[in-house]
């Protein structure tokens, strides 16, 4: 195993990307995941590769759509308020079949919000801009996961012809952990559909996702879902943490999974049989191992620096058999240990009865 | 389980942020799970900053630090702030140059260090931070005063390689220092 | 039998959906005879814009990407940062380049991307059924400007070359027309050359066509003909407006 290095998450995930064969860099500045640019612009011009600082998140993205057309990996990165402008451009990526990575580094919302953490845009990530689409939405809770998720997030991009968002806030965009910078096996794709020139060897390839005709736009979105299909059968990735025999099950992702892992240790302390189930991919959602867990848990607590917008998913996943709370901070605070176990306490009093 | 939950507070360009480098290097070094985690934004520029460094046995929960068990104040406002927040038995460091008010808790040990002062007297202006570390590292054992060189080598930029003996002489200062 | 006249190899052989007396076909078939006569097919790749010209992807023989309103040319930039040796364009109506995608434009003009814009300037939004564009003329009646475009409440047409000619990146810029057989020819000329310094790595051309829409402003396709020169050239001057390597060339 190579030795460890101290990175910040921001760093992490630009070295992963190069690591993943990324040569494709567009971005814009925004606080707080500027130091993902600032690496890219350092690092690609000495490799061979291509950094541009676009004159805006949606000249930055349609850059993406240029490259991921001509067949190339490509990534651009930004913080909430520039993915309200890239979602544009993500719409389109889906409309044509086209892989990319996209990292957002959430900080709160909305408008122009603030620049502290956030997980406020887990709507926007899991459900997008116009049109029938899905984007695979990753959400690491450590250094290392930004590395090992980013790669994953270039190999599931190519392999499903769809955009890879990496979900990350300010806390893990600037935080550093040691981290082990082994690449895992890379794996790479062939694009015979690129549009890079003919060579006069082929036909040409057309990258569109206009139809005028209904009934060809519907068999266009059809055929996508079917993909997606396969996406929800193979590609969810979860932890299961203290769940053999846990009572209440907290739900959460990202730094505040981190926080959760703490207040269950608080817990248990206590005697209360706390577990979490952590989302990785937050689409597809783990929806079989929260159905699972309805058998023994007496009840779920979302924990979220949003208003509780991942609740409504726990539901449906439980399809709620057992009540779903919620512990939310937001506005760029994030909850702590002992926000979690006052939410925790609550769960026990509702005593796990209401089915 | 041994961890510590280290803050370091005070004003942006006082080196808070080396300071916890400093430390999370050593953690790295000595093998230990860790964590460092800043403050960011406009308080950089001049404003208030804390840097959250965890050193542990066992894997980092949450970056974030509520409760210290050791926290280094470099300004009056942050002593205002995290006084309270500091476990029964834990530890606080201040640069009691900067610093005119004590202390007001009873259950935890207090260190007065005048660390701008010293760092004055000695030429090593801007490295008051690093006599704070170094009394930091004498009280806590935290981490090993013998991994002092190679942190060093690891964080301060190749072009300033001058800045290390000074980075140390300022942590000797501390670590020696008797208040 | 010798063939005097035949379709360019560059344009697919499929009948076009433009509306009677459009002059996008006219320009559609300067483009692919620059293609052919350069022998860059094989690695050329079109971005297609929004507007009339959507449709572009299923004309032209090379690799094609349609790209969403006003952002061409930085698909275009993406394309040709991933591929250098390929020969990319855009090819926009006015609302896309000179409104919505005005910031696209004049950034890859500035950063002197190695790309060549088609822009067809026809005064008006023809997908949407004819209203307002950025360079309608003053006066000029739309479905969005039922009154005559009334330059104290919506402002002035913009003139894209004029515009662009402050632009240090820009190489080429020229406005050309396709309402005669003189100007076709010229117009012609002046998008082989743009291909070709792209070709040589000269940077950011541009070629702004005047073009007709009989259907959207209601005239017959001679009449519209007419219309042009006698109320578009007046306002948008014909011209070289850059040539940062002006060359005495034999043309």
């Amino acid at each position: 195993m190579a030795e460890k290095v101290l990175m910040k998450g921001n760093e992490a995930i630009a070295e992963a990307a190069l690591m993943a064969g990324c040569r494709h860099y567009f971005g814009y500045p925004i606080t707080p995941q500027t130091e993902l640019t600032a690496y890219m612009a350092k690092r690609l011009p000495k490799m061979d590769g291509v950094f541009l600082q676009a004159e805006s998140e949606l000249a930055a993205i349609n850059m993406v759509i240029g490259v991921s057309a001509a067949g190339k990996r490509v990534m651009t990165s930004s913080s909430s308020p520039g993915i309200s402008l890239k979602g544009e451009g993500l719409s389109y990526l889906a409309g044509c079949d086209l892989p990319a990575f996209v990292v957002n580094v959430q900080r709160g919302g909305p408008g122009l919000g603030g620049i502290q953490p956030s997980q406020s845009d887990y709507f926007q990530a899991t459900r997008g801009t116009h049109g029938d689409y899905r984007t695979i939405v990753l959400a690491p809770d450590s250094v290392q996961e930004m590395v090992s998720l980013t790669i994953k997030g270039f190999e599931l991009a190519d392999k499903y012809r769809m955009t890879a968002m990496l979900l990350a806030d300010g806390t893990l965009g600037q935080m550093m952990e040691p981290v082990s910078l082994d690449a895992d096996k890379i794996v790479t794709f062939e694009k015979p559909w690129a549009a890079c020139g003919t060579g006069m060897k082929r036909p040409n390839n057309i990258i569109n996702s206009l139809s005028l005709i209904p009934e060809e736009l519907e068999q266009w979105n059809l055929t996508r879902f079917k993909r997606y299909d396969i996406v929800e059968e193979n590609e969810v990735m979860y932890e299961e943490y203290m769940m053999e025999d846990a009572e209440i099950c907290l739900v959460s992702f990202g730094i505040t999974a981190r926080v959760s892992k703490n207040a269950i240790a608080e817990a248990r302390k206590m005697g209360i049989k706390a577990g979490m189930i952590r989302p990785i991919t937050l689409w597809p959602f783990p929806k079989k191992p929260l159905l699972a867990a309805t058998e023994k848990v007496k009840a779920f607590i979302t924990v979220e620096m949003n208003m509780g917008q991942m609740v409504e998913d726990v539901e449906l996943a439980t399809r709620c058999r057992r009540p779903v709370l919620s512990c939310t901070r937001c506005g760029g605070v994030i909850p702590s240990p002992d926000d979690v176990m006052g939410a925790i306490r609550k769960a026990c009093e509702l005593g796990g009865d209401a089915k | 389980m041994a961890s510590s939950q280290i803050l370091f507070a005070g004003f942006g360009g006082q080196g808070i942020l080396f300071s916890g480098k400093f430390l999370a290097y050593n953690g790295l070094i000595a093998g230990k799970h860790l964590s460092w985690l800043p403050s960011y934004g406009p308080e950089m520029r001049g404003g208030t900053a804390n840097c959250s460094v965890i050193l542990s046995d066992t894997p980092v929960g949450s970056p974030i630090i509520t409760y210290p068990d050791m926290l280094v104040v470099m300004n009056n406002p942050s002593l205002d702030k995290y006084e309270d927040a500091v476990v029964p038995g834990g530890k606080i460091f201040v640069d009691s140059s900067l610093i005119e008010r004590k202390v007001n808790r009873t259950d935890v040990e207090v260190f007065y260090v005048p660390a701008t002062a010293m760092a004055s007297e000695n030429g090593l202006d801007t490295l008051a931070n690093m006599i704070l570390v170094g009394k930091l590292i004498r009280e806590s054992g935290v981490v090993d005063f013998s991994h002092v060189d190679a942190v060093l080598d690891k964080i301060v930029s190749a072009r300033r390689q001058e800045l290390k003996a000074f980075n140390k002489q300022a942590l000797e200062l501390g670590y020696n220092y008797v208040g | 039998m010798t063939t005097v006249f035949d379709r360019p190899h560059a344009l697919k052989d499929v009948s076009l959906h433009y509306c009677p007396g459009c002059t996008h076909g006219i320009i559609h078939r300067l483009v692919a005879e620059a293609i052919d006569e350069l022998g860059i097919e094989g690695r050329s790749v079109g971005i297609a814009s929004v507007g009339c010209s959507v449709l572009t992807y299923n004309y032209f023989n090379v690799d094609m990407i349609q790209a969403a309103h006003g952002r061409a040319p930085a698909v275009a930039t993406g394309v040709k940062r991933a591929y250098p040796e390929n020969i990319v364009f855009t090819y926009q109506g006015d609302g896309d380049l000179a409104a919505i995608g005005t910031a696209e434009t004049v950034h890859s003009a500035a950063r002197g991307e190695n790309i060549t814009v088609i822009f067809v300037n026809n005064a008006i939004y023809g997908m949407t059924g004819g209203q307002m564009a950025p360079t309608s003329l003053p006066g000029q009646v739309t479905q969005t400007s039922p009154y005559g475009r009334d330059v104290k409440t919506v402002g002035y047409p913009v003139r894209v070359c004029e515009l662009l000619r402050e632009v240090d990146g820009a190489a080429y810029l020229e406005r050309v027309a396709v309402n005669d057989v003189k100007n076709v020819k010229n117009a012609g000329r002046a998008i082989k050359k743009a291909f070709r310094y792209q070709m040589e790595g000269k940077g950011f051309s541009l070629i702004e066509i005047l073009s007709t829409c009989p259907t959207n402003w209601g005239l017959t396709p001679d009449k519209a003909l007419e219309w042009l020169e006698g109320n578009m050239i007046p306002y948008y001057p014909l011209g070289v407006y850059k040539d940062k390597y002006a060359e005495k060339e034999a043309e």
